[in-house]
């Protein structure tokens, strides 16, 4: 009888971005490295349940190392390769967190598209498959693994290790928490992982704003929807589902950040997300002290999210008139401005002027949950005035 | 009791300007092409009174811009349908579905789709005239109008709410 013991996902992956840049000290370019150990992780996943390794760092970094010498045959480049083999390859110098933390600047560079940067990050840091990519992405496994070969060609030039801004790296983080999940990974919670890793090896009060936020904001994961699937709003969320210990770390690292007096964007969006977080109900919060933190936001970022945030606060500091004023200085080809508009005006009892918006926004509601949620929304009020 | 009020105000020093953190990426969008449609194309003239070459040239085009997209990561899928099809609808408990058909009289009749997955609308502008570019009678653009639709997001987005 063996023990069946199951991979572990997390620690596999964890030992990819490290795996990579062992092969590229080894003499392996930052491409061919990658692929190389993505074929290993792949190997990996189905191998190791049934026959796990002792040490899987050094699993990887073998295997992956052969698959290099094996693509590298292919590629016709026989000599190169045989005189690598020959040298049995240098182990490189000592191996520190900074390989990890060079992989993140690399895949977010300035020149790859969002989405290009995005792709990478998850499968060079994060340890994804391609498939796994693809998956979240709702896209064929095909059109993931062009995307990614292609980004790897627009930074083929850049040498790993090269300076970057950690702006960039936070931006791609981002918008892979945003992605929320579809198919079997959860970016939120692989987004919160990497940046969990990012803030162990660079010391920048915005990587741990990023932190905080992601921590707080998925903190409130489960009221966010009902059981059958529907939005529920912050204002009717059931908040004893909220994740108080993600709370407590949440704020703990924000405070922490704060303290150095570096403000910004990403600390001011945690800053709200704590108030919120903090207020036992939506009466409850502190609105005044929101605001104050939507002017530090739109200060520093021209956001129209940013702006549109602050006009629905003020709507709850000031009355909802004081925040349909705020609103009026908007642009309202804006996402969501209807949206904000008609929750507004049903506060300042508005019912057929907020149900009219309600459906209007509906129309124009950027995701399928958006959408639905709008439409109840306006049906609930048309009924209501219906009597 | 309170962990945060009183202790998260607002300081005097900023740092510098952060990332400006868009809301959405990877878009997809819907591209359409119809038999008919409530608008003519610029070079209309039908496929069946073409040069057979001119033909292979307009199928030629579709396969290497549907090929291009696989290379750029951008391609989801295409599917071409048959012009005749049927209505269907429920007709009642216990009763077979009612079915009306083919549908005749249809001004807009749908010929195919593309969902492509970009990074934003212009891309999506970008490729559907690259598109209606496709070669027709006498070698000339189609100039076909397109439908571009955007597809809703199957989630709202980890930051709100």
């Amino acid at each position: 009888v063996t023990s069946h013991v199951p991979v572990d996902e997390a620690l596999l992956r964890s030992a990819v971005p490290r795996t990579i840049a062992i092969l590229v000290r080894r003499g392996a370019d930052f491409a061919a490295a990658e692929d190389a150990v993505q074929d290993a992780l792949v190997e990996a996943l189905r191998t190791w349940d049934a026959d796990p390794p002792r040490d899987p760092q050094a699993w990887l970094v073998t295997v992956g190392w052969r698959r290099f010498l094996d693509a590298t045959r292919s590629h016709d480049a026989r000599r190169r390769r045989e005189e690598r083999v020959e040298e049995e390859p240098a182990p490189g110098p000592a191996l520190d967190h900074d390989d990890s933390l060079q992989l993140y600047f690399l895949c977010a560079h300035p020149s790859l598209t969002p989405s290009a940067a995005v792709a990478l990050t998850l499968r060079a840091v994060g340890g994804l498959t391609t498939r796994q990519i693809a998956a979240a992405h709702l896209v064929p496994e095909a059109t993931m693994a062009q995307r990614i070969s292609r980004a790897k060609r627009t930074i083929a030039a850049v040498p790993l290790g090269e300076p970057g801004d950690v702006a960039t790296v936070l931006r791609t983080l981002y918008l892979v928490f945003n992605e929320g999940y579809s198919g079997d990974v959860d970016l939120a919670a692989e987004a919160i992982r990497l940046t969990r890793r990012l803030a162990a090896s660079v010391d920048h009060p915005e990587v741990a704003g990023l932190l905080a936020l992601m921590l707080l904001t998925h903190a409130r994961r489960a009221a966010r929807t009902d059981a059958a699937g529907r939005l529920v709003p912050l204002a009717d969320q059931d908040r004893s589902l909220w994740d108080t210990t993600a709370i407590a770390e949440g704020v703990d690292v924000l405070q922490a950040a704060l303290a150095r007096d570096r403000l910004g964007e990403f600390q001011a969006q945690a800053a709200i997300a704590a108030l919120h977080a903090d207020a036992p109900t939506s009466e409850e919060t502190d609105w005044v002290q929101v605001v104050e933190w939507y002017d530090e936001l739109t200060a520093l970022t021209d956001n129209p999210v940013a702006r549109l945030g602050r006009a629905l606060a003020v709507g709850h500091a000031d009355g909802p008139r004081a925040g349909l004023a705020a609103l009026a200085q908007l642009d309202e080809t804006l996402p969501r401005h209807t949206a904000a508009a008609a929750y507004l005006h049903e506060r300042a009892g508005d019912l057929p002027l907020a149900a009219r918006l309600y459906a209007e926004a509906a129309l124009r509601a950027p995701s399928l949950p958006e959408r639905d949620h709008l439409t109840r929304q306006a049906a609930r009020l048309n009924a209501a005035l219906r009597g | 009791m309170s962990r945060t009020a009183g202790r998260l105000r607002p300081r005097d020093e900023r740092g510098q300007n952060g990332p400006h953190p868009t809301e959405e990426i990877d878009v997809k969008y819907l591209l359409l092409k119809h038999y008919r449609g409530p608008k003519t194309s610029t070079n209309d003239v039908p496929m069946d009174q073409w040069a057979p070459d001119e033909v292979d040239a307009h199928i030629q085009y579709m396969d290497d811009f549907a090929n291009r997209l696989r290379e750029t990561g951008e391609f989801v899928t295409g599917e071409a349908l048959a012009p005749d099809g049927m209505w269907v609808r429920y007709d009642g408990e216990g009763k077979p579905p009612a079915v009306d058909g083919p549908f005749a009289e249809t001004k807009d009749l749908i010929a195919g789709w593309m969902v492509i997955d970009v990074e934003d609308q212009d891309r999506a502008v970008e490729l559907a005239g690259e598109l209606s570019a496709a070669p027709g009678a006498g070698g000339r653009p189609l100039g076909e109008w397109l439908e571009v639709r955007p597809f809703l997001e199957h989630h709202s987005g980890g930051h709100h709410g």
